[in-house]
């Protein structure tokens, strides 16, 4: 692990009752990389962004960022520090307007000042994400594919150094899949960190500088896409031998 | 903003007339829908805009009747001891907030509730300090007249009301309302976006404490006599909930309109039907709430509406 890494996992674990969700989890992410986080269903993906954000606290093991613990912070302060997200199922505040979803993002974790200049800043990300011409409509009335959008708003207005984004393609058609990617990639030039939960491999490969695979809360796989998609383990655990076939016979 | 402020600067001027023109009568009914003012007005901040169902504001308003009877009982003049009561609220809010406000919905409704019983038990035990079930005698202002007494509370308790309407209008527009509306809609997705949901939380219980406690002092003063079971009365936290909601929950002028229009309607249906009263009015209040759930401020918005 060098010292340039952005977020380091170090043999964290969870509990939940007698469940292990993640069991001695070392994972190291470096400065401006896209990871790939994959595996089958109930393999702690979300646990492990639940664990870095605070919203769950590790039994074991530390979570450092930018080389400090942060193991025990609540998730106001992870998000203040720099640790942006989006969620599986997408969390607006329904009675609020789309920009005052993103101005309070960065109200309260960004680096706005003040009201007048949180909506600023907000204008600006509905516009990078293409939501500007729903600026003023209530959150509740967007669909699904304009909600991951504002979810990913909401996440680039708390400024962050890294940002998880957790199934942000789910429920959306192959157009929004594009259009989605084309966002990610322009975030991640601006410098932004990101880690990502998905479980299309179309998305992972195309975006993805590394993977790393959870199966029962292991870890069981890191590295290069290429390598990772044929891994054994990976292949048994998660992708499945006909998957592997076609992949072999198209690489 | 500029608006709402206007509005509220002549909606106290014409209040601050009252006086002028009310007898005996209007000016007692004038000085309690003040006080219900600022009772409803304060569940706002935690009630309306966090989102947290308090039952607490019969506790509030209890303590500072309390503080402010016992502190005169000791020679503190009585516009201190009435500060005092603000301030003993204030800080015990913090204290139970830290505590309760862990809980969500009906757990929290519940603990909320209990607390002004506790209160009162202490104070019924407490004979040496607070007379316990015997009441206490607070002293009379030396005024020339009770017309002229019945006028200097009207005016103490129109300023408690103003500043709380200037407190929930400040409130309203800032940085903590903002971050109180977003609790409000989602309390999980408030924290994950940097909302420090205690402190905002904590900060709207106190809010919703430190007007009453001070409005409890002054009502102490008013009536010259306070008992646990008419201060700490559960009516004291269930009449501002129902007038806020009648005006309009979260809103700035719905929990003032609300106790204004709750206690006129208590009024003239005490007077027309003294019998049934309470049954009748019950049942205005529900058919109020069923069709309007939005209070009577909505009324202005559809007009409005209407007429466009």
């Amino acid at each position: 692990m060098s010292p340039g890494d952005l977020l380091r996992l170090e043999d964290v674990s969870r509990e939940f009752g007698g469940l292990k969700a993640l069991s001695q989890v070392t994972l190291a992410v470096g400065r401006g990389e896209i990871i790939g986080l994959i595996g089958p269903n109930g393999a702690g993906k979300t646990t492990l962004v639940n664990v870095v954000t605070g919203v769950h606290r590790a039994s074991a093991g530390r979570v450092m960022f930018e080389g400090e613990d942060i193991t025990r912070l609540k998730p106001y302060q992870a998000a203040r520090r720099g640790i942006g997200r989006t969620f599986q199922v997408v969390q607006p505040f329904p009675d609020l307007t789309v920009i005052e979803n993103v101005a309070a993002s960065a109200l309260f974790a960004g680096s706005a000042p003040a009201l007048a200049a949180a909506r600023e800043q907000a204008m600006e990300h509905l516009a990078f994400v293409g939501l500007k011409p729903l600026a003023e409509r209530h959150a509740s009335a967007l669909t699904l594919a304009m909600r991951k959008r504002l979810e990913l708003a909401k996440g680039l207005a708390m400024n962050p150094k890294l940002l998880l984004l957790d199934e942000v393609n789910a429920g959306l058609n192959n157009a929004e899949i594009d259009q989605a990617l084309a966002l990610i990639r322009a975030v991640a030039a601006r410098g932004v960190t990101i880690l990502i939960i998905e479980h299309l491999m179309k998305v992972v490969l195309s975006v993805c500088t590394r993977i790393a695979v959870l199966h029962h809360g292991e870890l069981i796989s890191v590295g290069a896409p290429n390598e990772v998609v044929a891994d054994p383990r990976v292949v048994q655990a998660y992708l499945g031998k006909r998957y592997a076939a076609t992949a072999a016979a198209h690489g | 903003m500029k608006r709402q402020a206007l509005i509220g600067v002549v909606l106290f001027a014409v209040l601050a007339a009252m006086p002028l023109l009310g007898d005996a009568y209007t000016l007692r009914l004038g000085t309690t829908v003040l006080m219900y003012g600022v009772l409803a007005m304060s569940w706002n901040f935690i009630g309306g805009m966090a989102g947290y169902p308090s039952f607490a504001t019969a506790a509030f308003f209890g303590l500072g009747a309390y503080v402010g009877a016992v502190t005169q009982k000791f020679g503190v003049p009585m516009p201190f001891a009435w500060a005092l009561g603000g301030a003993f609220a204030l800080a015990f809010a913090g204290l139970l907030g830290m505590a309760l406000l862990r809980l969500r919905g009906h757990y929290f409704a519940i603990a909320s509730l209990v607390v002004a019983e506790v209160l009162r038990e202490i104070v019924n035990s407490a004979t040496d300090l607070t007379g316990g079930g015997m009441g206490l005698n607070l002293p009379v202002p030396r005024l020339a007249t009770v017309e002229a007494q019945a006028v200097f509370f009207f005016y103490a308790m129109l300023a408690v009301t103003a500043i709380t309407f200037a407190a929930l209008l400040a409130t309203t527009w800032s940085k903590l309302g903002f971050g109180l509306r977003c609790i409000q809609q989602n309390e999980a997705a408030a924290d994950m976006i940097g909302v420090n949901t205690t402190l905002y939380k904590t900060s709207a219980f106190m809010l919703s404490a430190v007007f009453v406690g001070v409005a409890g002092g002054v009502y102490a003063s008013w009536v010259h006599y306070i008992e646990p079971p008419d201060v700490f009365d559960v009516l004291h936290s269930v009449k501002p909930i129902v007038m806020a909601l009648l005006g309009g929950v979260g809103s700035v002028f719905g929990p003032l309109i609300g106790a204004g229009a709750y206690l006129f309607l208590e009024e003239v249906v005490w007077r027309h039907l003294l019998e049934a009263h309470t049954a009748v009015l019950g049942l205005l209040i529900v058919l109020l709430v069923l069709f309007l759930p939005r209070g009577l401020l909505s009324l202005a918005t559809r007009a409005k509406g209407l007429a466009r």
